[in-house]
């Protein structure tokens, strides 16, 4: 349930889309870009709602 | 970028909004954020309301939070729950439970995209009815019988946590869990009625800590994110994280009246109205007011220290109402700032609130249901 | 053959990072952080498997594992359905 906050797994240098962490091993760089994919959280997850 | 950087930012329609549908109710709570009660004449018409819901539905606002005072004392409530469902605009309201009737329960639980959320603020109805009045903790359980009986599902039950019940949080979990309900707990803000009874009912600092360990243990707990301010004693707690008013979220408000968040129901936080040209739709896209909410945030005071990017400052309303500056601690800052900010200050600050539309005079004593 | 289609339930919407992804069910809101990955959920259906639905996004073929994950975890999030 709750959101994947990407920030706290990614250093800048892995945020990129274009696959050049070519001393990385690829299985951590396809979770890391799918997290950057897809996020989720409830709707009940925002603050100024009832 | 970051999700909640982009979020902050706003986006072209809110994901989903408040929106009080009348200032009646037939409750007093002495914490209201809305200080609901009498209904005002210049509430929007049924028409009006079919209207800003097919403006939603344009904008595809996945759902729409309806509140008050008592949503239900409209009586076209159930003809504008069924035309927002309709559209696939997700609905669901909060109510204190009064005409939740077993024939209600039923209809609720043979409609689609709705939800119900039932609000109590004790687990026993000494704790309840201090704050929401005499007989409000049975009207509410009643309702919840009916609803689980009616196979409804997991409805909300909805819990203003505050000095008085932050010790009642099992109790809490405990009801939900027997009538198959799921729990939420909000955050009290100095909003509404609210300003009256802050300082005696707003949780103290150890009772924060015990609150946020709580949550982070009850994971299935809901908070509407309201609690994103004590992400800055560790991890975070699930959800945004951020304030969401006038760039995710905002609230109509029975009169048609735009603003940021449900909170802040004061004209330095009024974004237009939808009856305006352009309408809702209008006041989201262009209102200064929520186009400014949307630049960066700027740190202000909090600047030196290392957790606002942990609670971005806390609750605008919070600090609005106490009359603490916007761009500095929140009163409840878990570091203690918002105190020491305070006692600078000695409430000299605080803005002059009125009585809205609060009822004069004595409360009913007890409080039946009307024959269905 | 994996194919996919967007789950019945699920309202998409376009934002200028990707688009929203509402689950009238289970009221999960999921963030699809890539204009691509939003191409191929909105075509998904209209392929006989995935790694067409991919291809014709012009997914690069060195990030087509990456996106497979995240199509799983739109599965897993019951924003997609499997076949």
């Amino acid at each position: 349930m709750t959101s994947t906050v990407t920030e706290s797994v990614v250093s800048p240098t892995t945020g990129t889309t274009d696959g050049t962490a070519v001393d990385r091993p690829a299985a951590y760089d396809d979770e890391v870009l799918a997290e950057l994919l897809v996020e989720e959280i409830s709707i009940d997850g925002m603050c100024g709602v009832y | 970028m970051r999700v909640t950087d982009r979020l902050s930012r706003g986006l072209d329609a809110p994901i989903c909004l408040t929106w009080e549908l009348t200032y009646g109710c037939n409750l007093a709570c002495v914490h209201c954020l809305s200080s609901s009660g009498r209904r005002d004449p210049r509430e929007l018409t049924t028409e009006e309301c079919a209207t800003v819901i097919d403006d939603l539905a344009q904008m595809q606002v996945f759902y729409v939070n309806i509140g008050g005072g008592e949503p239900t004392l409209r009586p076209d409530f159930w003809e504008l729950l069924d035309h927002a469902v309709d559209r696939k605009v997700g609905v669901k309201f909060s109510t204190n439970g009064s005409r939740i009737t077993g024939a209600g329960a039923a209809r609720l639980a043979a409609t689609d995209y709705v939800d119900v959320q039932i609000s109590i603020d004790g687990a026993d109805a000494a704790t309840n009815d201090a704050i929401r009045g005499p007989g409000s903790f049975d009207v509410a359980t009643t309702a919840m019988r009916h609803l689980a009986d009616a196979g409804f599902g997991a409805f909300k039950v909805s819990v203003v946590v505050t000095r008085d019940n932050v010790a009642q949080l099992d109790a809490f979990a405990a009801i939900a869990d027997s009538y198959g309900a799921q729990l939420r707990l909000t955050r009290l803000r100095p909003s509404g009625r609210g300003a009256d009874v802050w300082d005696r009912l707003h949780v103290t600092a150890d009772q924060q800590r015990e609150l946020y360990s709580w949550l982070l243990a009850h994971p299935g707990v809901l908070t509407g994110d309201s609690f994103f301010h004590l992400s800055a004693l560790g991890e975070p707690l699930p959800g945004l994280n951020l304030c969401g008013a006038g760039r995710v979220v905002c609230l109509i408000d029975p009169v048609g009246d735009v603003y940021a968040c449900p909170f802040v129901l004061h004209d330095e936080f009024k974004a237009g109205s939808v009856r305006d040209e352009g309408g809702f739709a209008a006041v989201w896209r262009t209102s200064s007011l929520f186009l400014s909410l949307r630049e960066p945030e700027s740190p202000g005071a909090c600047a030196s220290c290392g957790s606002y990017d942990a609670c971005r400052g806390g609750c605008m309303a919070a600090k609005f109402f106490t009359g603490l500056p916007l761009d500095g601690p929140d009163p409840e800052c878990v570091h203690g700032h918002g105190e020491a900010a305070l006692l600078a200050a000695s409430g000299s600050g605080r803005p002059a609130v009125g009585a809205g539309h609060t009822r004069s005079g004595p409360v009913p004593v007890s409080i039946g249901r009307r024959p269905a | 053959m994996t194919r996919y289609a967007l789950h019945p339930q699920v309202g998409l919407r376009d934002e200028a990072f990707g688009a929203l992804a509402y689950h009238y069910g289970n009221r999960r809101l999921t963030f699809l952080n890539d204009a691509r990955l939003v191409a191929v959920v909105r075509t998904a259906a209209d392929h006989d498997d995935v790694e067409g639905a991919l291809a014709a996004a012009g997914v690069p073929d060195q990030q087509r594992p990456a996106y497979l994950k995240a199509l799983q975890r739109l599965a897993d999030a019951e924003v997609l359905t499997c076949e």
